[in-house]
C-alpha cells in the first residue's frame, strides 16, 4: 500500500512542518501588504478633502454597472472582453483563492467540490488563456500603448512580469489540482472529478504516468509556489499598473457624479470665504484631493483616454494617460515604501509643462471613455488655477481675460453695442427682440453670450435663434448691454475669481428681468447656466426648443432643397458628452422631408472635438494640425458634405477648418438654428 | 537693487473705440476703460525678475489723480512691494518735462539705483523717460530689450534698432531705461492679486511732499496739445487675383519691394 500525498498542512517542507511554514508566509504576506498600502495612503491623508460619501445608492448602483457590469469596457471590443473575461475570472476565484490559503494553514481545511470546483477550474483556465492573449498584445502592441520620450518610458515589461506572476498563480492551481487528481488515479481512490478541457484535466491526464513520489513533489510544490506567487504579486502590485486589481472598486465608487461640473476651488469653503484661502488650485501633488491621488493609483494604463483625446490626436503636447502615470510614478517616488516622504516641489516645471495643461479643451472624452471612471477635467482646471494664482498665464489668454474683467466679453467690446445683432434693417423687418433693461418683460430670455453678440458670422445663429423663437410664439427678450459673458470658459481655464464675477453680475440680472426660463443657442453658456450658477431659472438649448416645437407643431419644416446635400451631425462637446444632449438634434434634422443624413464614425459620446470654445480660442497651441481639419476630413470620410453643429464655436472651428483644408466648395457647415430658420414655413 | 518703474494709466485701445469729443479737442471719455500703459507693465515685470535674481525690491509710481490708483494696486498685486501715487492739483496741465520734474523730484527722496520706464505711452509723446535722466543727471538709453548685469555696478543692455538689428551697450549704475515690448513674458494679475493687496496703503505725495517748484503744471507747460483728428481713410486693402501660384508670386514680390523678404 502506498502511502496517499499529504495535503500542504500535513507536509513537512526542508524540515519545517507546512502548517507551521504557511502560517508564517500568511502572516509575512499580509504584514507586508498592509505596511505597503498604509504607505500608498499616506499621501492620500495629505491630500484635499473632497466629500464623496453622499447618495451611496446612486454610487453602489454605478459600482454595479461599471466595476462589477465591466460598462465601458465592450467599447475597446476584443480588449473589452478578454478583460470581462478576466475579471469574471477573478471574481470567482476570490472564494477559491481562500479555500486554497486555508488548505495550508488548516489540517481540516479541504477544497470545495462540486459546482462552484468545476466553474472556478474554467475560470483559472480563462484567467491563463486571457493572460497569455494580454502578454502578446503587449509585445504586439497597438499604436495606442506606445510611450513617447517626453513622457518617460513604457512599463511593458512591467506589465508582462506582472501577467506572468498571474499566469504562474494559474498554472500552479492547475499543477496542484492535477497533480492530485493524477495520484489518486493511480491509487485506485476516489478521483476528484475535473471538468473535462479546464487545465487542471489536463494536466492531470499529462501527469497520469508520472510515478507517486514526483506527483507528491509536484503537488507540494505547487501550492508552495502558488502561495508564493500570490503573495508576491500582493505586495507588488501596488507598485505598478496592477493596483487597479485592488483600488478599482473604491475609484469606481467614489466617482464623480455630478458631469458638467467643476469642483470648486476648495471642497468646504464658500465663496465669500474663498478671498482667505491662501493659494489657489493645485501646485504640489498634495493639491490634489484625495480621490484624484486615487485615481493616479487606479490607472491601468490602458491609453483609451489618449486614444480619444482631441489635443493628442493633433500632436498637442498633452495625453491625458501620461497626466495620471507620471503623477503616479511621481507619487510612489515622493511618498517611497521605505524612507521618509519628501514634497512639495511644484508640478509645473516639474513633471507638467505649462503648454501641457493649456492644450485641454475640457471636451471630456478622455472621461466618457475610461472604464475606470478617472477624472482629468477637475485635475486640468485645479492646475490652471495654480497657474493663474502664480500669474503664469500665456500672453494669448492675458489680453481676452483683462477685456473679460473690464469689458465683460474676451474681446473688449463696448457693452453698449452688446446687442447691435439685432439692428440689421433687414432682420428688423422680420423680428423685433425686446431688449429687458426694464421697459420691458418677458417669460423667457434668449442667452445671447458674448460670441454671438459681437463676432459678425457668428450674430446670424443668434438672429436665427431669435426668428425660431418668435416663430414658435414665444415670449422672449435678451439681456442686452447688462448681459456678460457667461464665464464658463474663464472658470474652465482657471479664473474662478473673475468667473465668480462675471456669474454674480449674470445671476443678478437674469433675476431683475423676472424671466420664468432660459433658452440659449451656446452649448457653453449652457453647460454655465445649467451647472456652474445657482438660483437661476432653468435653462434650455436651442436644439431642445426646436425638437419640442417642431413635435408639437408650432415649428413646420420645408424639405430640403438640394437633395444632393449629405447632412452629419457633429455633437458639441458640452452639448453632448457633458449634457446628454443626443438625440434632440437629431430629431430636428430628421424632420426635415428629404434630409439625408449620416453619423460620422466618432459621434455621440466619441464625439471629436472642433479645437474648443471660449478661451479656446484665442490659445495659441503648439499642435501639428487643427482639430477642426481632422473633424471635417472625418465628415467627409462619412460621405458628407454639410456638417451641422449646434454650437457657435463649433462653427467658428469648423469653418476656418474647412478652408484650412482646402475644402471650400465641397464642405459647408451650418447651425442647427441657422437651417432650421431656412427650412422654417 | 532698489528699482523704481514709473507707469502711467491709459485707455486700453484694444478695449475701447477711440472718438474724437464734440469740440474736436480730446478723445470721447464717457465710456473707456483704462488699463497700465503696456510698455510700463513689462518694465514692471524686467524689474520683478531682476529682483527675484538680485534681490531688492520694485516701487511703482505713477503721477496722476485718485482713479490711476487702480494701476498702482494691478502692479503691486504683480509683485512690486511698494507704490506712490504723485499727485496735486498744481501738476495738472503738465508737459513731458512738467511730468518728469515731478518724477525726478520724487526719485531724489529715494535710493533708486535702476529706473524704468515703459519705451512711451499709448497716448504719450515717449519723452518722460529721457527728461527724467537729464533732470537726474543720469544716463539713459531707450528702447531697451534685454538687462544683465556685470561687474562694478554696471549694466550690459541690449537696444532693439531699426530693421530687427540688436545692439549692446554698456551702461553705469544708476541709470534711467526706456523698456520695449517683448523684453519678457509679464505674469497675470486677476481681480484675486488686487484684492490681496487692496488693504496695503499706497502714499499720496503732493507738491510740498516731494519739496518741488519748477517746471510742473499748466501754466509751465511748454508743449500744448492743439488739435485732435482721425486721419483720412487711405485707399483700401488691395486684393491679389490670379491663380493661387500667381497669388504667391505677386505677393512675394510685393513683401521684398517693402523690405519685409530678403
Amino acid at each position: 500500500m502506498v502511502e496517499a500525498i499529504q495535503p500542504p498542512a500535513q507536509a513537512t517542507y526542508w524540515l519545517v512542518q507546512g502548517q507551521t511554514l504557511f502560517w508564517i508566509v500568511n502572516l509575512l504576506g499580509l504584514a507586508c501588504f498592509a505596511y505597503i498600502v498604509a504607505k500608498r495612503i499616506t499621501p492620500l491623508l495629505r491630500a484635499q478633502r473632497d466629500p464623496r460619501f453622499d447618495r451611496p445608492f446612486l454610487r453602489l448602483g454605478r459600482l454595479l454597472q461599471f466595476w462589477l457590469g465591466q460598462w465601458r469596457h465592450p467599447r475597446y471590443l476584443a480588449a473589452g472582453i478578454i478583460h470581462i473575461f478576466l475579471f469574471a475570472g477573478f471574481m470567482v476565484l476570490v472564494a477559491h483563492t481562500f479555500y486554497f490559503l486555508a488548505l495550508g494553514t488548516s489540517r481540516h481545511a479541504t477544497m470545495p467540490s462540486g459546482l462552484y470546483a468545476a466553474i472556478s477550474d474554467y475560470a483559472a483556465t480563462i484567467v491563463l488563456v486571457c493572460m497569455i492573449v494580454a502578454i502578446v498584445r503587449r509585445i504586439l502592441k497597438p499604436a495606442r500603448y506606445a510611450v513617447p520620450p517626453r513622457y518617460g518610458k513604457a512599463h511593458t515589461a512591467d506589465a508582462i512580469f506582472l501577467l506572468s506572476l498571474i499566469a504562474i498563480l494559474m498554472l500552479a492551481d492547475g499543477l496542484f489540482e492535477g497533480s492530485l487528481a493524477a495520484s489518486q488515479f493511480q491509487q485506485r481512490l476516489a478521483v476528484e472529478s475535473l471538468p473535462v478541457l479546464s487545465l487542471a484535466w489536463i494536466l492531470k491526464n499529462a501527469l497520469i504516468a508520472v510515478p507517486l513520489p514526483a506527483l507528491a513533489n509536484l503537488y507540494l510544490g505547487a501550492y508552495l509556489v502558488h502561495e508564493l506567487a500570490f503573495y508576491f504579486l500582493l505586495c507588488y502590485r501596488p507598485f505598478g499598473i496592477q493596483f487597479h486589481v485592488e483600488t478599482s472598486l473604491f475609484s469606481v465608487y467614489f466617482a464623480k457624479l455630478d458631469r458638467g461640473t467643476v469642483k470648486p476651488v476648495r471642497w468646504g469653503v464658500p465663496d465669500d470665504k474663498l478671498d482667505q484661502v491662501k493659494s489657489f488650485g493645485v501646485k504640489t501633488i498634495e493639491d490634489f484631493t484625495w480621490k484624484h491621488m486615487l485615481d493616479f493609483y487606479s490607472c491601468a494604463d490602458c491609453g483609451r483616454c489618449s486614444d480619444q483625446c482631441p489635443a493628442n490626436a493633433v500632436g498637442r503636447p498633452l495625453s491625458p494617460r501620461f497626466i495620471t502615470t507620471k503623477a503616479r510614478d511621481y507619487c510612489f517616488q515622493h511618498y517611497p515604501i521605505f524612507g521618509s516622504s519628501h514634497n512639495g516641489q511644484p508640478l509645473i516645471g516639474g513633471i507638467y509643462s505649462e503648454d501641457e495643461i493649456w492644450s485641454c479643451t475640457t471636451c471630456g472624452a478622455c472621461e466618457a471613455e475610461c472604464p475606470l471612471l478617472i477624472e482629468y477635467i477637475d485635475k486640468i482646471v485645479d492646475l490652471r488655477r495654480g497657474m493663474v494664482d502664480d500669474g503664469k498665464v500665456p500672453q494669448s489668454l492675458q489680453k481676452p481675460l483683462k477685456a473679460l474683467e473690464s469689458r465683460g466679453n474676451p474681446f473688449g467690446k463696448m457693452e453698449k453695442k452688446k446687442a447691435d445683432w439685432i439692428k440689421s434693417p433687414a432682420f428688423q423687418q422680420t423680428c423685433t427682440v425686446k431688449v429687458l433693461n426694464g421697459d420691458h418683460a418677458a417669460d423667457t430670455l434668449y442667452f445671447v453670450d458674448s460670441i454671438t453678440s459681437y463676432d459678425d458670422r457668428i450674430q446670424a445663429i443668434g438672429r436665427a435663434t431669435a426668428k425660431i423663437l418668435d416663430r414658435a410664439g414665444e415670449n422672449f427678450g435678451i439681456l442686452g448691454a447688462v448681459e456678460k459673458d457667461s464665464g464658463h470658459d474663464v472658470r474652465r481655464f482657471g479664473e474662478e475669481t473673475l468667473f465668480m464675477a462675471l456669474r454674480d453680475h449674470n445671476t443678478e440680472a437674469i433675476k431683475a428681468s423676472g424671466v420664468r426660463r432660459i433658452v440659449t443657442a451656446d452649448p457653453h453658456a449652457f453647460n454655465a447656466l445649467k451647472h456652474d450658477y445657482k438660483d437661476v431659472p432653468p435653462v434650455e438649448h436651442i436644439s431642445q426648443f426646436i425638437a419640442r416645437a417642431v413635435e408639437a407643431g408650432r415649428i413646420k419644416l420645408n424639405p430640403v432643397e438640394d437633395p444632393n446635400s449629405v447632412y452629419a451631425y457633429h455633437d458639441p462637446c458640452y452639448l453632448g458628452r457633458h449634457n446628454g444632449i443626443y438625440d434632440a438634434p437629431r430629431a430636428v434634422l430628421d424632420a426635415i422631408p428629404g434630409l439625408k443624413r449620416v453619423e460620422m464614425a466618432r459621434c455621440r459620446d466619441r464625439s471629436f472635438c472642433c479645437g474648443g470654445g471660449g478661451l479656446a480660442l484665442f490659445y495659441e497651441p503648439k499642435e501639428d494640425q487643427r482639430m477642426g481639419v481632422k473633424r471635417v476630413q472625418m465628415a467627409a470620410e462619412a460621405g458628407a458634405n454639410v456638417i451641422v453643429t449646434a454650437c457657435p464655436f463649433c462653427m467658428v472651428n469648423m469653418e476656418d477648418a474647412i478652408k484650412v483644408a482646402g475644402m471650400e466648395g465641397k464642405m459647408t457647415a451650418i447651425d442647427l438654428a441657422e437651417l432650421t430658420e431656412k427650412q422654417m414655413r | 537693487m532698489e528699482i523704481l518703474v514709473c507707469a502711467k494709466r491709459v485707455p486700453d485701445t484694444s478695449e475701447n473705440e477711440i472718438e474724437l469729443n464734440s469740440a474736436g479737442n480730446d478723445i470721447e471719455r464717457d465710456d473707456l476703460v483704462y488699463s497700465v500703459n503696456e510698455p510700463d507693465n513689462y518694465a514692471v515685470e524686467e524689474a520683478l525678475e531682476i529682483v527675484e535674481r538680485t534681490g531688492g525690491t520694485v516701487t511703482v509710481v505713477t503721477v496722476g489723480g485718485d482713479e490711476d490708483e487702480e494701476i498702482l494696486r494691478r502692479e503691486m498685486a504683480m509683485g512690486a512691494k511698494q507704490a506712490a501715487l504723485l499727485s496735486d492739483d498744481t501738476f495738472e496741465g503738465s508737459d513731458g518735462r512738467g511730468i518728469a520734474s515731478i518724477l525726478a523730484a520724487f526719485v531724489k527722496k529715494g535710493h533708486y539705483e535702476l529706473i524704468l520706464t515703459g519705451v512711451q505711452a499709448d497716448d504719450g509723446a515717449a519723452q518722460v523717460g529721457g527728461m527724467l535722466a537729464a533732470l537726474l543727471d543720469y544716463p539713459f538709453a531707450s528702447l531697451v530689450t534685454s538687462i544683465e548685469f556685470q561687474e562694478g555696478g554696471k549694466l550690459k543692455i541690449g537696444r532693439e534698432i531699426e530693421g530687427g538689428n540688436k545692439e549692446i551697450y554698456e551702461i553705469d549704475l544708476p541709470c534711467v531705461l526706456s523698456i520695449q515690448t517683448g523684453i519678457n513674458e509679464p505674469r497675470y494679475v486677476g481681480m484675486r492679486g488686487i484684492r490681496q493687496v487692496a488693504s496695503i496703503p499706497i502714499p499720496t505725495l503732493g507738491k510740498a511732499e516731494l519739496g518741488m517748484n519748477g517746471f510742473s503744471g499748466k501754466a509751465a507747460a511748454k508743449v500744448k496739445c492743439t488739435d485732435y483728428f482721425v486721419p483720412p481713410m487711405g485707399k483700401g486693402a488691395e486684393m491679389l487675383t490670379g491663380s493661387q501660384g500667381e497669388i504667391i508670386g505677386k505677393l512675394v514680390d510685393l513683401l521684398k519691394a517693402k523690405g519685409g523678404l530678403k
